[in-house]
């Protein structure tokens, strides 16, 4: 590393965090969402004569000006609060967002009435009034705001009947909701509507259950309640038995729940609640939001929304994500995504230059982060919303025999399809949160199995199938002794399963299930198309599709009272709904996974091309039979103190060169510059006339030993020096190896690894690495330490003999006697300049002796250095 | 010791760059040389020896304590590890990516150089001379060599332990305990260690530029390795979004989406570009600062 540029780097590193944490925290945080609390008188009932106080909670839009108007409903057994988040963050984005505690919840006062046309809905357009007056609010006309209206499950029905109801509503989103409440609660896969359906008697349970018990203090009837918090009360006998609904509901439950069949008065009650009650109504912008796991208000239902709101000309989205009430994973922030953009689409002019929300959206499997190995979601889209029947649909052969299956008495044991209330425990507004539990289990005796042979290939079913089953009471063949007359119908509930052949359960995807009520004539056999529940699953190759009738369901009320009956297809085909155009974005080779690589390369390309030192003319032909000329050379320390400081000097072939100075001289950096390891500030080195670089091939005639030994410990004396000469690359011939291990005199102790030697072993080892290929240059950096005196007069002879011939020598000492005896030049440096230099024999002939009779150079020494005074 | 000034030719091949006779700078080093040098050292044989003795240990484990671990309810390629060979290998590769061929790879690609300077014994080389650029890339060719040697072994003995054992079976899959042709696998099998391999460059190119940066080994290792730690930590913060997809580790483990029925490379592709994209730069620097560098170990 450059030592130069170290203070640099942690300059700009520092600069860089800096300037970094001043940004985050200078950084315009989003502006703030403030809350304000308003209790809204409202006028309502079938005669606009009853006061209810919504209790209500305005977010101004957090950018200020007038800005379109969101109003956000709850779900069942909520209140305002349970919607703030959401709220907070429409806000965040630019919307005048209005939440309130519907009557009936929260500290609202009133009584449910099911989002009634007299009661909720009326609500509502008065909110839209009190909207109309608000000065953040965007208006289309006076006393007409741009408001959109979302909210899930009991407030995604608010929505869909508000819309269709007040035309100052120009866009809404529901979620999770319905289309038909009898419908819903009491299902029937044969298409002979709710008054024959059967009873979804936990859902309902649980939905009346929400709003049967007062929730915190009990509002007293007139206003809201008391802040202090009223003294909790005994209930009486109606809040026991109602709550908070509106008696007429209460009681029409309470008829419904106890029969399990719904009168037609109770299904006109209950749609008179939805939107099947109002067709040809809603004419608004509408996004359908609806959980793929939701066994209570099922993808069934956003398709028949979707066809009414679509049937008058509106643009319609459909989305199947990944929650409901059933649990599963809620996608909150791509609810949030889907439902902005929505919004900015159709609340803001010249907004959704492209569209957040496709015609039609299904929430996959998009396997694991591959960070986390979490589960992740994937999105299908596609341009068009098929409805249930798919844009094709396909048959599967499907086979069984006829099956007897029996309806036990009292309807227990029940088989489960999926269990109500665990999964979407978090509310039935909740987008739920747990992932759905794969409860279900059929009982023995039971069902009826009816399955396909093995798929060849994946098959991706999007949308109800569905079959024709035939059944006749089972017991005929004995005569149906003493049993009473046979059962005039048959409640079976369909599945489709998802079979693998091996030890694994067969799966029921979404844990949906059908109920079909068959009426089977006098003496002959019922038959139905049963359509079976909406999903989109997909079946592997190598599985089977299984079509399952079974006699019970946990969920559902089913006659106390046995039978059997004998199940058999009427027509051995399933018709299967596939939609091939619905696709989720290519996993995802996104743009830089092809760009980032080559960018990648180009830079560290040119890092590569502008790294390189220019090389400037590096050959003096002049100087060729010079060994060495130094001129000028200076280097400086990182604290910018010189270590070599204008140093020039040559040497003449066939000397003995002594460097001398005193400890931080600058004797070794100017030899670790003459190796190519250092770069020097100014000047430069000349080797037999070529300039010394890092890697400079003139090094390759310079032998050098600088600052110690440099071995691979693990390895023998003698494979360093073998290893080291083949990297060097040249023949092996050229290494004179034996005469350079002569030198080095380690006998036997050549065989060992380095790492056993003594200091003096290395020295000599090291010392004939220098000497290894015989360099017309040898430099030896104090080569006599670590050397006993006898080794070191040899020492001395063999560099006088070695000079001799016409190769030169520098050694490098700071003792003045080993360079006296042994060099016939010498250069003395103090504090990296040079002070003398010449023959050993001019520098003592130039000095007169202060102690004793001839000169010594440690005389001359001391006296160049000025430390002789 | 006396002769040895009668007998060597002075300047008898001088060249026009001034080389001695036989000095070619392509030639310097050659790869022979440094697999010799570095293959000796009791590092590169303890850290072999580890990556050959790890699937045995597993093996024994797997075998001593067999029946006693009850599997979740899903199952886990912990759970199968026992179904064959090719399932055994995966879990040995799966349990020693994230952390051991890390250490494996960062100790070949960190210690190469800064492990020449702790002996002092780079300053020799560098004055041989052998170019900066050529030593680097020489020391950065076997580094890696040694670095695939180790991604592969480590799959490739469990492969032997686990069929051994466990005997040649088809893969069970993890999740739906789907059963796929061993002879299907084994092609994606070889994605996998190569992946595997290609998803170790960051660590490798970043354990290469500490090391021709700083003198000391250990702290060569220690950063790259701390650098996985590091990435590791972040990614598991979701909060941070789609920014993590370039965390040098994000992707590491999409290699298990090769081994599912349905096998997937859009992660794999991804983490391929990351993780080429930080070599490269990284390697890049390396070159750059080691040719300016004042060598003074």
């Amino acid at each position: 590393m450059s030592r130069g540029g170290k203070p640099a780097v942690w300059t700009a590193l520092v600069t860089v965090l800096v300037l970094g944490v001043a940004t985050w925290s200078l950084w315009p945080s989003a502006p703030e969402v403030r809350e304000r609390e308003q209790a809204i008188t409202v006028i309502d009932g079938p005669d606009d004569d009853r006061r209810v106080t919504l209790d209500t909670s305005f977010f101004p839009p957090a950018e200020g000006g007038r800005a379109p108007a969101v109003l956000l409903a709850h779900g069942f057994g909520g209140d305002k609060r349970s919607v703030r988040e959401e709220a907070v963050r429409l806000a965040g984005e630019g919307y005048a967002v209005l939440t309130w505690s519907a009557r009936g919840f929260g500290r609202s006062t009133g009584e449910i009435a099911l989002n009634s046309p007299d009661y909720e809905v009326k609500d509502v357009r008065q909110l839209v009034d009190w909207l109309a007056g608000r000065p953040e609010v965007l208006l289309d006309a006076d006393g007409d705001p741009r408001v959109g209206v979302t909210g899930g499950s009991y407030g995604g029905a608010i929505a869909l009947m508000a819309a269709a109801h007040d035309a100052r509503i120009d866009a809404i989103v529901p979620r999770i909701t319905w289309h038909d409440l009898a419908d819903a609660l009491f299902p029937e896969a044969g298409g002979r509507g709710p008054e024959n359906g059967v009873f979804k008697r936990m859902w309902a349970g649980l939905f009346f259950g929400r709003g049967g018990l007062p929730q915190g203090p009990a509002p007293s009837p007139s206003g809201p309640a008391d802040p202090a918090g009223a003294a909790p009360r005994p209930l009486t006998a109606q809040e026991a038995r109602c709550g908070r609904f509106l008696p007429e509901v209460c009681d029409l439950y309470q008829r419904v729940a106890a029969s399990g069949r719904a009168t037609p008065e109770a299904v006109r009650a209950l749609r008179r609640s939805s939107p099947i009650s109002v067709p040809g109504k809603i004419r608004v912008p509408t996004l359908l939001l609806q959980g793929r796991r939701d066994s209570l208000f099922t993808l069934a239902q956003a398709d028949a929304n979707a066809r009414a709101v679509a049937a008058t000309g509106a643009p319609v989205g459909v989305a199947w994500f990944d929650g409901g009430h059933d649990g599963g994973n809620g996608e909150t922030d791509w609810i949030h995504e889907q439902t902005l953009g929505w919004f900015d689409r159709h609340l803001r002019a010249g907004a959704g230059e492209t569209p957040v929300n496709s015609p039609f959206t299904v929430t996959r499997d998009g396997g694991r982060d591959p960070g986390t190995r979490r589960p992740v979601q994937a999105h299908a889209t596609s341009g068009r919303y098929p409805g249930l029947s798919g844009t094709v649909r396909e048959t599967v052969p499907v086979d069984g025999p006829a099956q007897k299956v029996a309806a036990p008495p009292g309807g227990s044991p029940a088989s489960i399809s999926s269990v109500p209330g665990l999964g979407g425990a978090g509310g039935l507004g909740g987008l739920g949160g747990a992932t759905a539990l794969n409860v279900s289990a059929d009982m023995a005796g039971q069902s009826a199995h009816f399955d396909s042979a093995p798929l060849t290939t994946p098959l991706q079913v999007t949308g109800s199938s569905t079959v024709r089953v035939r059944v006749r009471p089972g017991d005929e063949a004995t005569g149906g002794s003493g049993r009473g007359t046979p059962a005039r119908e048959a409640i079976l509930f369909a599945k489709l399963h998802d079979v693998t052949d091996g030890a694994q359960t067969p799966l029921l995807p979404e844990g949906l299930v059908a109920p079909v009520r068959i009426g089977i004539p006098e003496g002959g056999a019922g038959e139905a198309a049963v359509t079976l529940p909406a999903i989109d699953h997909r079946f592997d190759a190598g599985h089977r599709l299984r079509v399952t009738f079974t006699t019970t369901d946990l969920g559902y009320s089913t006659p106390s009272a046995p039978a059997v009956y004998e199940v058999e297809l009427a027509s051995p085909v399933l018709a299967v709904p596939v939609d091939p155009s619905l696709r989720a974005p290519s996993g995802g080779l996104t743009w830089w996974t092809w760009t980032l690589p080559p960018v990648a390369l180009a830079v560290a390309a040119a890092l590569l091309l502008t790294g390189r030192r220019r090389r400037r003319e590096a050959r003096d032909p002049a100087l060729a039979d010079l060994p060495l000329r130094i001129s000028g050379l200076s280097k400086a320390y990182r604290d910018g103190e010189p270590a070599v400081d204008g140093l020039s000097f040559t040497v003449e072939r066939g000397r003995v060169l002594g460097l001398l100075g005193p400890n931080g001289a600058g004797k070794t950096t100017t030899l670790r510059m003459l190796m190519g390891l250092i770069h020097p500030d100014a000047g430069e080195i000349r080797i037999f006339g070529h300039r010394v670089v890092p890697g400079a091939p003139v090094l390759s005639r310079l032998g050098s030993f600088v600052e110690g030994p440099g071995f691979l410990p693990h390895l023998t004396g003698r494979a360093n020096l073998e290893l080291y000469w083949r990297a060097t690359g040249r023949p092996a011939e050229d290494a004179h190896l034996a005469e350079a291990l002569r030198i080095a005199g380690l006998g036997g102790a050549l065989d060992r690894a380095v790492r056993t030697y003594s200091q003096g072993m290395r020295q000599r080892l090291a010392i004939a690495q220098a000497m290894l290929g015989l360099p017309d240059l040898l430099v030896l950096d104090e080569p006599a330490n670590g050397l006993d005196p006898p080794q070191i007069r040899e020492m001395r002879e063999v560099l006088i003999a070695y000079a001799a011939r016409g190769r030169t020598v520098i050694v490098s000492s700071h003792l003045l006697a080993e360079v006296e005896q042994t060099c016939d030049h010498v250069v003395v440096m103090h504090r990296g300049r040079l002070i003398a230099a010449g023959p050993v024999s001019e520098l003592l002939g130039g000095r007169a002796s202060t102690h004793g009779p001839g000169p010594r150079l440690e005389d001359v020494f001391l006296d160049l250095i000025g430390e002789n005074a | 010791m006396n002769d040895v000034n009668g007998s060597g030719p002075l300047e008898a091949g001088v060249r026009a760059d001034g080389s001695a006779s036989g000095y070619l700078a392509r030639r310097t080093l050659p790869l022979s040389v440094e697999f010799a040098r570095q293959f000796r050292r009791r590092r590169t044989l303890v850290m072999f020896g580890l990556l050959v003795a790890l699937p045995w240990i597993l093996v024994a484990a797997f075998k001593l304590g067999a029946g006693s671990a009850q599997p979740g309810p899903t199952l886990r390629l912990s759970d199968l590890a026992t179904e064959g060979g090719l399932n055994f290998a995966a879990f040995a590769l799966s349990v020693s990516a994230s952390f051991l061929l890390v250490v494996a790879v960062a100790l070949f690609c960190g210690d190469t150089v800064a492990g020449e300077a702790g002996w002092s014994s780079l300053r020799y080389l560098l004055a041989a001379p052998i170019p900066r650029d050529r030593l680097l890339r020489q020391k950065l060719v076997v580094a890696m060599a040694y670095s695939a040697a180790a991604v592969i072994c480590l799959p490739l003995t469990a492969l032997l332990a686990g069929t051994l054992a466990f005997g040649w079976n088809d893969v069970r899959v993890p999740g739906t305990g789907e059963t796929i042709a061993a002879l299907e696998i084994l092609p994606r099998f070889g994605v996998v260690v190569g992946y595997v391999l290609v998803s170790q460059f960051v660590v490798a190119a970043l354990a290469f530029l500490l090391s021709a940066s700083t003198d000391s080994p250990l702290g060569a290792v220690g950063g790259a390795v701390g650098l996985v730690i590091v990435s590791n930590i972040l990614q598991a913060v979701e909060a941070l979004g789609p920014p993590r997809e370039f965390l040098p580790t994000f992707w590491n483990a999409a290699w298990l989406d090769a081994l599912a029925p349905q096998p997937e490379y859009g992660g794999m592709a991804r983490g391929v570009a990351v993780s080429v994209t930080y070599a490269a730069i990284l390697v890049a620097v390396a070159f750059r600062r080691f040719r300016r560098k004042d060598v003074v170990s």
